[in-house]
């Protein structure tokens, strides 16, 4: 970690860790002491008194069910996310990593979606599927079936999904490209050898082979449909209707900047913190692993 | 190659071209949108192939003042203010990263691990879960509506930092002794064998970061209140609302266009830089 030959120790260390550490504390580690503390805080209605009331926020988000509702709603948008995200990205994966030539024009042609802003694809998805005059809703209207997001809760939910989804292919696709590009030769062709047809060669070789990248992937599309997904959300449903799109983060933000509600929305903030913690504890022991292997 | 499927082949290609064009489909239909009257925009089926009305939709949006009727500044003003965060986010990251990761790993100091341990708690503190306290910092500090508000609380960075460290930890040792019996001070080994060590580092990392803060949503939104400073991002969920009473979807689609094309420009034309960015920094 440190070098073996090093400067000697002075002043100047300090003065160059200083920027960095002083904006840790002054906009991280104090703002989030900050909301663990208010999460022990009961406001009241006009914000003339604050009462201390240690766990009571805590436990009325326990008997919340909007709260409760909210947590199993996020988990299901994020399985959802991350599943069809990165089963689409896997089948690209597999039909370019077969291709001899143009691998890398394909993969040009696919990571681009990376870089479009959230809320960007939100607008894309929200002009698409707009009731009135998106081309979708046009479509489906001609096989009688009725789409209108603002008034169905499912409906709603998937489309914030497959907005969340294909922005995430691009990323997915690319770990699952290197992955199966990094797979010897010798081995899948050991197995054609054998007799194995291209699918078997898939499911029995090279899919346990990049089941690394697979749990990786999973841990990040999992971080990015959690905290990410803000701008989807806030451009396309608002949360609703009744709430049947508000994810964890969405309901942070709006309790506490439109409900004001101070000592609700940061105890849900400290319950998202635990929650990044541990899967930052799991990303790491993974990277660990995998330098052993 | 493995074996010889001249079908597979052909099939494998006929499937990457339709994921292409899935994945295409939502921007070909905002350029289409883009290019054609507000009035058409309106008629149900909306078109599918471009009209003509393409550069005067693009001078209206660039140069006007954005949507008639609403409160967003012009675009140009809008793309300026992204530009300006993502540069000041991206520099001031790599900048504060470097210096830091260099003293952790050249200096042996107290409290070395404490401020390490400090710059590493970051990385589990996103925005999103400290939104109120870290708004209401800002607003104590008056820092609302200016750039530095809009960037600083977002510059400290723990993979950043980390990354540095370990590209520091692959220069050999005998780089540092060679420079000592040469003379060289601790700053001028920074200079003149560190930074341009990890040059290609500190690109890859620029290209990361200048997209995180071109497509920064939630902090912008909530540090600009002044429409002046608003970025283009935000503008668009202004503009959408907008849209429900005069819909004018030729200059949001246009706008939304104008706000993707900065960070897909640089992902295509920098992108191997890109991909080792992505992969070295994972997350």
């Amino acid at each position: 970690m440190l070098k073996r030959v090093h400067f000697p120790a002075s002043y100047l260390p300090y003065l160059l860790v200083a920027p960095q550490v002083i904006i840790t504390v002054i906009f991280f580690i104090w703002p989030a002491s900050q909301a663990v503390y208010q999460s022990f805080l009961i406001e009241d209605a006009f914000g003339l008194s604050t009462e201390f009331v240690w766990f009571e926020n805590f436990e009325y988000l326990w008997g919340d069910s909007h709260y409760r509702s909210a947590f199993g709603r996020t988990l299901f948008f994020s399985a959802a996310v991350a599943f069809l995200s990165m089963s689409f990205a896997l089948i690209l994966a597999g039909f370019a990593d077969r291709i001899v030539r143009g691998a890398t024009a394909y993969r040009t042609l696919l990571i681009w979606p990376y870089a479009v802003a959230p809320v960007l694809a939100g607008a894309l998805f929200l002009f698409m599927f707009n009731p009135t005059i998106g081309i979708f809703p046009y479509v489906l209207d001609m096989i009688g079936y009725d789409w209108n997001h603002y008034l169905n809760g499912s409906q709603a939910m998937f489309l914030v999904i497959l907005a969340a989804a294909w922005k995430q292919v691009a990323y997915n696709f690319l770990f699952y490209l290197a992955a199966m590009q990094s797979i010897p030769k010798s081995i899948t062709e050991a197995a054609a050898i054998d007799g194995a047809g291209p699918i078997r060669r898939f499911a029995t070789i090279i899919f346990p082979l990049i089941s690394p990248t697979t749990f990786f992937l999973l841990v990040i599309n999992a971080t990015y449909a959690f905290f990410e997904t803000f701008g989807i959300i806030h451009a396309v449903t608002q949360g609703g209707p009744a709430n049947s799109t508000t994810t964890l983060v969405y309901k942070v933000f709006n309790d506490g900047f439109v409900g004001l509600d101070l000592g609700g929305s940061a105890a849900q903030s400290v319950i998202l913190m635990i929650l990044v913690i541990g899967m930052t504890v799991i990303q790491f022991r993974f990277i660990e692993k995998r330098v052993q292997y | 190659m493995i074996e010889n499927r001249p079908l597979l082949a052909i099939a494998s290609h006929l499937v990457l071209l339709l994921g292409v064009a899935m994945v295409a489909l939502p921007v070909w239909i905002t350029f289409v949108g883009a290019s054609h009257e507000a009035e058409r925009m309106l008629q149900v089926p909306i078109p599918m192939w471009p009209g003509d009305q393409f550069f005067v939709n693009l001078k209206q949006t660039f140069w006007g003042s954005g949507l008639s009727g609403t409160a967003t500044a012009p675009v140009w003003m809008m793309m300026f203010n992204s530009l300006m965060m993502a540069l000041m986010i991206a520099f001031g990251k790599i900048a504060i990263s470097l210096l830091s990761a260099f003293a952790i790993v050249y200096f042996k100091f107290p409290f070395r691990m404490g401020f390490f341990w400090m710059i590493f708690i970051t990385l589990m503190l996103p925005v999103e879960v400290r939104i109120l306290p870290t708004f209401e910092v800002i607003a104590k500090l008056g820092m609302l509506n200016s750039y530095w508000g809009l960037t600083v609380p977002l510059i400290a960075s723990a993979t950043a930092t980390f990354m540095f460290r370990q590209v520091f930890l692959t220069i050999p040792d005998e780089m540092l002794e060679s420079a000592r019996i040469d003379g060289a001070g601790p700053m001028r080994f920074f200079w003149d064998i560190v930074i341009p060590l990890s040059r290609t580092n500190i690109a890859a990392l620029f290209v990361i970061l200048f997209i995180y803060g071109w497509n920064q949503y939630l902090w912008p939104l909530l540090v600009t209140t002044d429409s002046d400073m608003s970025t283009i991002v935000v503008s668009i969920k202004q503009m959408l609302e907008a849209a429900e009473q005069s819909p004018q979807w030729n200059i949001i689609m246009m706008t939304a266009l104008l706000a993707m094309i900065p960070p897909i420009f640089v992902v295509i034309a920098m992108q191997k830089l890109f991909v080792q960015g992505l992969t070295e920094t994972d997350k």
